[in-house]
């Protein structure tokens, strides 16, 4: 391996300082006494103290966690269930199936969630209903859906396929097999999957900003009505909690991956 | 009896992606019922809008390819050990959501913003910096940097280092294993970062609107006035939908024909 040059280095800081600064701008100035963004003032905790008041803020925080944690767990379920059955299909009808389930991916953001809008706004006129967390998880499992079963179909492929019957003939119910030699099997891939589905629904503004109406508002809808009303230090307090709670999450994932692989190379020795 | 599991997710599919989509067509080509091209044809009168969302998602898609394609090398060519700690800290700001990380240009690129007071302390500006379409392609660059670097380096993380070793036993030098090993076996990740940028660029709306003001508008801009905004006319908004997805639709085939051209086995 070559020794990475002193240019290589400073370019890899250059882009780094444009990735980070404006992130480091946003919490120096979550601390300053006035609402200036320019001149630093004082230093102060207050806006993080009427963060913590502002009712709207903890609602749609609350909001965004019951959507993101219902629609996660059911686009796993359902997604797991899809894999296996998708796994099981013929050539031509699983082309089709996995086409359909790119759609969601590929489209544009805003095209999926015009989209739902319409079917919502058709069926609300017709059924009675309003827009609010049911549409929201609906949405958000749709969007969902196709990476749990792009996390979970590899597993399938890396799988004997042998084991299942073995399995069978060692006395186990079809079911039985599915849930004691399968499952385990593909977990990794449902575990990314849900993990992957939850990030996307916490991070959603576009899809949910089409479906949500106005009574099941999540954080990055709050988030995008108060940048539209007036540059707050408020946000900038939240940006800085937010960014805390990533860098946590982030660097604990890599701690405990590398841990992992620490220990099965190992066990490999 | 294996097949039946799949059924919820399929009638979920049906019901919640290709009907939704099946009335974009609908609402674009019939009102009340009858047939009309009225609301196609007049996705015309905003060609302006669609060449300047065009133009400047392609010079942020351009700008992205520039900026991480060097990125993308550097790291794939480090000790392995450093490599997943590098890459997490080039990730990281893609996970603060990115309405803040667009609110946080705001702030810098405002007539008080922390920029020109910077230029203010050499006499310069203060220049006009947010609302133009400067700031546009900036914010475009600083959200999507990352869907361009991933691919990229996932494809060069697995590219044989003893086919680089053999060009340079062969008498290459380090532009020419450059242009002739590494661009060529780096081309799959390209394609699909320049889509995976491409494609949320040209069809932003929140972007547009944080930091080029009221006069940048994009088609996403358009598509979310006729639902959301003042101007309903959802008839309008699906025809202007259907088009953008048509747009999508171009870049990606053209995109994956590239690819193919490139999946040619190696030897």
């Amino acid at each position: 391996m070559k020794k990475t040059s002193t240019l290589s280095k400073l370019y890899l800081l250059l882009v780094m300082l444009f990735l980070y600064v404006p992130i480091f701008v946003l919490i120096v100035f979550s601390f300053n006494t006035t609402k200036s963004h320019s001149h630093m003032t004082g230093f102060t905790f207050d806006w993080y103290v009427k963060l913590i008041h502002n009712q709207l803020i903890l609602s749609s925080l609350l909001n965004t966690i019951i959507v993101a944690v219902t629609s996660a767990v059911g686009a796993t379920i359902l997604g797991t269930a899809a894999a296996v059955g998708i796994n099981s299909m013929k050539k031509i009808p699983k082309a089709i199936t996995l086409n359909v389930n790119n759609i969601p991916i590929v489209n544009p953001e805003i095209v999926t969630g015009v989209s739902m809008m319409l079917l919502f706004v058709f069926f609300a006129a017709r059924m009675n209903f309003e827009f609010g967390f049911g549409t929201l998880i609906i949405a958000h499992i749709t969007f969902n859906v196709p990476y749990v079963i792009l996390n979970i179909m590899p597993k399938f492929r890396q799988m004997n396929p042998n084991i299942y019957e073995a399995a069978q003939d060692l006395g186990c119910s079809p079911v039985q097999a599915f849930f004691k030699v399968v499952l385990p099997e593909i977990m990794p891939g449902i575990l990314s999957g849900l993990m992957m589905s939850l990030t996307f629904s916490l991070d959603d503004f576009v899809i949910s900003y089409f479906t949500n109406g106005s009574k099941a508002q999540t954080l990055p809808i709050t988030i995008y009505s108060m940048t539209r009303r007036k540059i707050s230090p408020e946000i900038n307090a939240l940006s800085t909690i937010i960014f805390l709670i990533v860098i946590v999450i982030l660097v604990s994932k890599n701690i405990y991956e590398r841990r992992n692989a620490a220990k099965k190379g190992g066990k490999l020795q | 009896m294996k097949k039946l599991v799949s059924a919820p997710y399929l009638a979920w599919m049906a019901v919640f992606v290709v009907v939704p989509l099946l009335m974009v067509a609908y609402f674009a080509f019939f009102e009340d019922g009858h047939f009309t091209l009225d609301y196609v044809s007049n996705v015309s009168q905003y060609t302006n809008i669609f060449i300047r969302s065009i133009w400047l998602a392609a010079i942020a898609t351009a700008i992205c390819l520039i900026i991480a394609y060097p990125v993308a090398m550097i790291l794939s060519e480090m000790d392995t050990s450093y490599q997943g700690t590098l890459l997490m800290i080039v990730m990281l700001p893609m996970w603060m959501n990115f309405l803040l990380r667009t609110y946080a240009w705001m702030t810098i690129l405002g007539n008080n913003g922390v920029l020109n007071q910077f230029f203010g302390l050499f006499g310069l500006g203060p220049f006009k910096m947010l609302n133009t379409q400067g700031a546009v392609v900036l914010g475009m660059v600083y959200n999507y940097l990352p869907f361009m670097l991933l691919p990229i380096y996932n494809v060069m993380v697995k590219i044989d280092k003893s086919v680089l070793e053999a060009a340079q036993d062969l008498g290459c030098n380090r532009a020419r294993v450059i242009s002739k090993v590494i661009l060529p076996l780096s081309m799959p990740g390209v394609m699909s970062g320049i889509t995976m940028v491409f494609v949320p660029a040209i069809s932003t709306f929140i972007i547009s609107r944080m930091l080029g003001g009221g006069g940048n508008l994009l088609i996403g801009d358009l598509i979310e006035m006729q639902f959301l905004g003042n101007s309903y006319n959802p008839n309008l908004g699906a025809a202007i939908s259907l088009v953008l997805m048509v747009i999508v639709l171009l870049i990606m085939t053209l995109m994956n024909q590239f690819d193919v051209d490139d999946d040619k086995p190696l030897i």
